[in-house]
């Protein structure tokens, strides 16, 4: 929906430029369709109208409706077809328009798309990359404002990524092009710098010209800090950042790290990050149980449970669907509210 | 008067083969006054709902335009210019049957009679709404007359095959009526659907909602084939398409499927072109939409007015009374929600569980 559009960016212009994640995801996708004709895109609403999270603006114009696809609304065969082009040696980049609707084609995901690597023995790869927005703060309900990044991440055979900064929907984008797996890529509405949703200024960030790959499978720093590390990924790395900012003043210093992908997780950087603090809260605006924030604390527990110096502490969706109402949705999702309230816990 | 077009392919020698003669749309004579004055009469209160919850979606949203902000805060699908739809076929319901909507389901429910009051409660997310506050407008559940919606495209359908299901299994005569947009007829779920209604003989009457847009996405870049009815042949059924958005067509239409379903013979199916008059959703630019400059002049309601003014069935002063009826129930339904208190954020995880 680009009910006003969004401040321009200049054709490149010396790098780096300060773009919208929106932008920055685009601007990857372009440069890989440009360097590999095998490279296309597949969706609702991702021709003429630009992704309705502008996921795809200005590609249509530029690449043509050969590679920029209108899809009928008919998930299980559009996400299979992007298999069996993956599997002849396509690079598909499919959309699901929100997470929400795996369920209509999640068979052809996690059956199909994910497992004919392994049960090829290695003989069949399935180079597809499933871009979808997820994320809640809204009130756009139960069936549209989930993350359900603990679902893929759960079931094997997909790598999961998760920007929450411009430079990483970018160099994340160029990865999963290129990686030989199937790439989830989630990105959150509300981080795509959207004109007609609420913004967060950390939506907007510096972005290199260039070309560049961004590791899957390794966290960022988002933040030093000593005393609390602050687990976290997506929206969520925004407000845990505020969060920081502020306790600063009150000489809490807060480490954010931003996992980025979940799948492969990046177990050493939160053992490391840990063993210095002491002190972990992971934040997820996902499902709380069975989910990333069990994971995380698994982890520590795992490898060294006396790096904790006291009990860890999660700040995730309880286990109800997504309200409504907006009270309702805020008293659930991981508000900066709930952050700071959990990082003061932790700090005795 | 409409064209309808017949689309009933029915070459096999099917055991359940009295289908394509029941599904033959009748035209006999014109319909009552009072009839005709009734789908009048609903077409003008969803209207005035779909209008007021413009203004009212709007009202705070500014400056620019912020989605989650206000009192009605998240999407909102407007079904404007689809009454003729839920006007014509739910007259032939009653609050036994059960009806499923999409993610555009206020004309439906309106004209099913779901109670005005809360169901705008529940899209103004009070407390005192449908669902107390936890749906909003995509998910407006009255058990009192067996309505429900989805949002996820077309899974609204498979439900109503199971209240069908319970219907008969109960031994009353209820039905059950399934409705999707044009682009759900793409789904998995329509096509799966039609065809264990049809194999199971279940009361279910499906309605297709061919506004031609699914969101930016036109029927024609979507769809296969020209008419959706079509689709009903291949599932031993019979299927009719409506043109013009005529309201007293699909009375007639849903009349025969209705009938059809309450006598145990079996689903049937309605395509009704009919007209997105609005945006998607609100805010939605429409830069794709090439037909932009014919929308208004194809409004079903001024050319319905027109007609039954013309035809005698209403006077000036019949129309003046009917908007302002509609005008008193729609504010009365904004000031029930309006005074219903916000939901305690304290009761966020109730109702996850009995
Ligand atoms: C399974 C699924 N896919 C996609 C969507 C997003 N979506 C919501 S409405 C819509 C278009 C629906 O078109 P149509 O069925 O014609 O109904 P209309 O909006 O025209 O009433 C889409 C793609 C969804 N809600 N569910
Ligand atoms: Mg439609």
């Amino acid at each position: 929906m680009t009910v006003v559009e969004e401040p321009a960016a200049k054709a490149s212009p010396p790098p780096p430029r300060r773009l919208t994640m929106a932008k920055a995801m685009v601007e990857g996708i372009a440069a890989e369709m440009e360097r590999d004709p095998s490279v296309f895109y597949m969706g609702e609403d991702v021709g003429a109208y630009g992704g309705i999270f502008s996921s795809t603006t200005g590609l249509l114009e530029r690449f043509g409706p050969e590679r920029v696809r209108d899809t009928p609304i008919s998930e299980t065969a559009f996400m299979g077809l992007a298999t069996g082009a993956a599997v002849e040696g396509m690079r598909p980049i499919v959309e699901l328009m929100f997470a929400d609707f795996f369920g209509v084609c999640m068979d052809q995901i996690y059956n199909h798309m994910a497992k004919i690597h392994f049960e090829s023995g290695g003989n069949v790869k399935v180079p597809v990359v499933l871009t979808s927005a997820v994320g809640g703060g809204y009130s756009d309900g139960a069936q549209h404002s989930q993350c359900l990044w603990g679902t893929f991440a759960h079931l094997p055979g997909m790598k999961v990524v998760i920007p929450s900064t411009p430079a990483d929907a970018k160099g994340l984008m160029i990865s999963a092009i290129r990686d030989d797996n199937p790439v989830i890529y989630l990105f959150h509405k509300g981080a795509m710098g959207l004109a007609w949703m609420a913004k967060t200024r950390r939506a907007l960030g510096d972005v290199p010209s260039e070309s560049y790959e961004t590791p899957i499978g390794k966290a960022a720093v988002a933040r030093p800090g000593r005393d609390v590390t602050v687990v976290t990924v997506s929206l969520s790395v925004h407000y845990a950042l505020d969060v920081a900012d502020e306790l600063a003043s009150e000489g809490i210093d807060v480490e954010v790290l931003d996992l980025r992908s979940l799948v492969p997780l990046d177990r050493d950087a939160i053992v490391e990050s840990v063993s210095r603090t002491g002190r972990l809260v992971v934040v997820d605006e996902d499902y709380r149980s069975f989910g990333m924030s069990a994971e995380v604390m698994a982890t520590v527990a795992e490898r060294d449970p006396s790096l904790l110096t006291v009990a860890p502490v999660r700040v995730a969706v309880p286990d109800v669907p997504i309200p409504y109402a907006r009270a309702l949705e805020q008293a659930v999702l991981p508000t900066p509210e709930r952050i700071r309230a959990a990082v003061r816990q932790v700090m005795g | 008067m409409a064209a309808i077009s017949q689309s009933d392919h029915s070459q096999s020698d099917h055991s359940q083969s009295d289908y394509s003669e029941a599904g033959r749309p009748e035209t006999g004579g014109p319909l009552d006054a009072s009839v005709r004055v009734d789908l009048y009469r609903m077409m003008v209160l969803i209207r005035t709902y779909e209008e007021r919850i413009r203004q009212e979606y709007h009202a705070d949203k500014t400056p620019g335009f912020d989605i989650g902000a206000g009192k009605i805060p998240g999407e909102m699908h407007l079904a404007a210019g689809q009454e003729p739809v839920a006007a014509g076929v739910c007259p032939h319901l009653r609050p036994s049957d059960a009806l499923t909507a999409t993610h555009r389901p206020h004309h439906l429910a309106i004209a099913h009679g779901v109670d005005l009051a809360k169901m705008t409660a529940e899209i103004f997310g009070r407390q005192g709404g449908l669902g107390h506050g936890r749906g909003g407008h995509m998910h407006l559940f009255d058990p009192a007359v067996h309505f429900s919606c989805s949002g996820i495209v077309a899974e609204g359908l498979p439900p109503a095959l199971g209240q069908a299901f319970a219907f008969r299994h109960r031994g009353t005569d209820s039905v059950a009526v399934a409705v999707t947009g044009e682009g759900g007829a793409n789904q998995g779920a329509f096509h799966e659907s039609l065809n264990l209604a049809s194999l199971w003989r279940l009361p279910v009457v499906f309605v297709i909602e061919d506004n031609e847009w699914g969101i930016s996405v036109s029927r024609r870049a979507s769809t296969s084939v020209e008419d959706n009815s079509l689709r009903a042949a291949a599932n031993a059924m019979p299927g009719v398409r409506i043109e013009d958005n005529d309201v007293e067509a699909v009375y007639r239409a849903a009349r025969t499927a209705v009938e059809r379903a309450r006598a145990g013979h079996g689903p049937s199916l309605i395509e009704v072109h009919t007209l997105r008059l609005w945006g998607h959703f609100e805010g939605d630019p429409q830069t794709y939409r090439p037909d932009l400059a014919t929308v208004e002049e194809r409004d079903p309601i001024p050319s319905y007015r027109r007609l039954l003014v013309e035809a005698g069935v209403l006077d000036e002063a019949g129309v003046e009374r009917i908007a302002e009826e509609a005008a008193t129930k729609v504010e009365r339904a904004v000031e029930f929600a309006l005074a219903s208190p916000e939901p305690d954020p304290s009761t966020a995880t109730a109702y996850a569980f009995e």
